[in-house]
């Protein structure tokens, strides 16, 4: 399935490295668009365990990334 | 501005406040004598550490995950070897300036991306439905096909419907950028995002939300930075290079200037400093895209939806535009202009054996001829359809079909050559339509397609745009074609083409092309799908409804303006000089900056301006984009 979530992340770079760290989870495609602060996810199964995950992952590169719900 | 920015802001105006304290305590009267190591170290390190610890942590953060090349890691290095050489009071002001830079990129950057946004925000909050006899707001994604909702004056339409009650102008320009309101009454099809006039309309939805143009829209304009222009690719991979390249070769100054020429080691670390803080690539990675960014916002806002920055890329070195004639430079419009009977045949007689072979045909010219011969007053179908025994239709050639036991033909020259008719030649600028019956020539009827007004002025304004060489592909004969090409000043035109004959024409035309410049086609998304696939840049243009024609374009022209295409490139090249002014900009102040430290003259103050002063520059000169009407 795929879905898109409004976040807030700051800067294009942060946004670039973001996409690609939660590339690399597994079983998941996302893209972070920095121009209209959004992400796309898709994966088999998006649920909170997933979202939660991929916050974490993302707050690593980006401490301030935020997905908005 | 925002809560985080108001915060950031004052924070800074304190850390600013006390550092000018400290200064004018330490030069000035008695608090000169506190001006000794380690009393002005620990001074100054209270605003440093204010300022500079987000900076500090957000650097050790990025190591512990092994990405050690950022901005933050480089204005710490930078500021602890300011501080390493005693320079407190430099640390303190360039880490202030960075910090007060930074926020002005980040405030730049916020703003126009939300212009940018705001240009494109079409999407409706609400749709009004009437639920148990009240009239309820809820989320257009909740309404389902087959629902009414209303739409009162002022708000926009939610969902693509049919008015079921009332009349009033809709306002389409945020989808086509025509600011001439279109009048809609019971009946009439209307598409989501346009917004609604002075009259309350019920609409029955015709289509989920997800299905409706301003959802459709969104989606592609929003995914449009995903696609990337090669210049932007190139700006982070640069970057990439970029960063590294400069930190190594802060280190080879360090070391190799005092050895070199013998300054002192100071004058060498200072050099070093001035180098690290040059190296952020900000001002690429930052303008670049926000430019392209700028430029689909600014076309979206006039009725153009570009798939990707790549393809505004492309639009911009475009040397060839390919046009199909029909619906692109004309209207698409046919009209019977002249009934020409051979022999003793009636004018009536030929066309209303016409309107009997173009009975089942949808072809443009079928309609046409089915129009005018209804308009002679007759019984509107020419003949009843249960005396019709076959009816073939031949791409690009006609149909024929057998009425009564008889068979009669309409079509092009193809045709009767291939029924054995013999015809004499009909010199005309038009659709000629042979009509034959059982063999025996009965005339022709001659087809006019109505040019758009404002095709020649869109011709000359490609030319003008830097498009060296217009294209006209027609199924049209030699005759009529050029006639047209002629008089919209078309530089080249390929007549009596088949459908399947204009990807190879196309393909032609492409291998033509040097490497350096783009070809593109321009149809009207109806039939031409392979071929606006096959171009670099396919435009397809008036097809709001048309699914396979939004799918295989590049470019999609919302409404049947030509002059749309030359806005497009005027556009593009637009934001490529912008995109390379800034590219050119940043890195002549870096350099310039550079080798201005390798001989002592430039100091902190200058690496901060080539670093984020040229950010802010070039973000504001991105915005310059958005200026566009």
């Amino acid at each position: 399935m795929r879905k898109k979530f409004n976040i807030a992340v700051d800067c294009a770079n942060c946004a670039a490295k973001v996409e690609n760290a939660l590339n690399e989870m597994p079983g998941v495609k996302a893209q972070v668009n920095f121009m209209t602060q959004k992400m796309t996810l898709e994966a088999d199964m998006i649920d909170d365990a997933l979202l939660d995950k991929a916050l974490k992952t993302a707050r690593k590169i980006e401490p301030e990334f935020e997905i908005r719900k | 501005m925002d809560e985080k920015q108001k915060k950031q802001l004052r924070w800074i105006c304190l850390t600013g406040a006390l550092y000018a304290l400290i200064l004018i305590i330490l030069h000035i009267g008695p608090g000169a004598s506190l001006n000794v190591f380690p009393v002005n170290f620990l001074l100054f390190l209270i605003p440093y550490c204010m300022v500079g610890w987000k900076v500090i942590r957000k650097s050790i953060i990025n190591i512990s995950h092994g990405q050690v090349f950022d901005e933050n890691f480089l204005m710490m290095v930078a500021t602890f070897g300011a501080l390493a050489i005693g320079e407190y009071s430099e640390a303190v002001a360039v880490m202030l300036f960075y910090q007060v830079g930074e926020f002005f990129e980040d405030f730049a950057v916020g703003r126009s991306r939300r212009s940018i946004t705001q240009l494109m925000d079409i999407a409706p909050e609400y749709a009004n439905v009437e639920r148990d006899g009240k009239l309820t707001q809820i989320d257009p994604e909740e309404v389902k096909v087959g629902d009414i909702f209303v739409v009162r004056p002022g708000e926009r339409v939610p969902l693509d419907g049919v008015v079921t009650e009332g009349s009033s102008m809709l306002d389409t320009a945020a989808l086509t950028g025509e600011s001439v309101p279109r009048s809609v009454h019971t009946g009439d099809e209307v598409i989501s995002g346009c917004v609604n006039g002075d009259g309350v309309l019920k609409i029955r939805a015709e289509k989920a939300y997800e299905d409706s143009t301003v959802s459709r829209v969104l989606d592609l304009v929003e995914n449009a930075s995903d696609r990337k222009a090669r210049t932007e690719n190139f700006v982070t991979r640069f970057a990439r290079y970029y960063t590294p390249v400069v930190v190594f070769a802060a280190v080879a100054v360090a070391i190799l200037l005092p050895l070199l020429t013998g300054v002192s080691w100071q004058q060498g670390l200072k050099s070093a400093c001035i180098f690290l803080v040059v190296s952020c690539p900000c001002a690429f990675v930052l303008s670049v895209p926000l430019t392209f960014f700028g430029g689909i916002g600014a076309a979206s806002h006039m009725g153009i939806l570009i798939k990707g920055s790549n393809y505004l890329e492309a639009a911009a070195k475009l040397k060839t535009v390919v046009f199909d004639k029909t619906g692109t430079l004309t209207r698409g419009e046919f009209s019977v202009t002249q009934i020409l009977p051979a022999g003793e045949v009636s004018k009536e007689e030929l066309l209303k054996k016409a309107a009997c072979a173009e009975h089942y045909s949808t072809h443009p010219v079928a309609d046409s001829i089915r129009r005018a011969y209804a308009q002679t007053g007759n019984d509107p179908a020419a003949v009843d359809a249960s005396e019709i025994s076959e009816n073939t239709e031949t791409a690009g050639h006609g149909v024929s079909v057998v009425v009564n036991g008889q068979k009669i033909c309409a079509g092009n020259r193809k045709l009767m050559d291939a029924e054995g008719v013999a015809v004499p030649p009909v010199e005309t600028a038009g659709t000629v339509v042979y009509v034959s019956e059982e063999g025996k020539y009965l005339g022709a009827i001659v087809i006019s397609d109505i040019v758009k007004p404002e095709a020649k002025e869109a011709i000359r304004e490609l030319h003008e745009a830097g498009v060296a060489k217009t294209v006209m592909l027609t199924g049209d004969r030699k005759a009529s074609g050029e006639a047209v090409a002629e008089e919209l000043g078309i530089d080249e035109v390929y007549t009596d083409l088949l459908p399947a004959d204009k990807v190879g024409k196309v393909e032609e035309l492409l291998s033509k092309e040097d490497k350096k410049s783009r070809l593109a086609f321009v149809g009207d998304g109806i039939n031409d799908a392979p071929v606006i696939t096959r171009a670099d840049v396919g435009f397809a243009m008036g097809s709001m409804g048309s699914d396979a024609a939004i799918e295989a374009a590049d470019i999609v022209l919302m409404d049947d303006n030509t002059r749309k295409v030359s806005k497009t490139v005027w556009l593009a090249r637009r934001t490529m000089r912008i995109v390379y002014e800034n590219i050119t900009f940043a890195l002549v102040v870096k350099i310039a900056v550079m080798v201005m430290s390798l001989f002592a003259v430039a100091n902190m103050w200058e690496a901060v301006f080539a670093d984020v002063g040229v950010s802010v520059i070039c973000i504001l000169n991105a915005m310059r984009m958005l200026r566009v009407k």
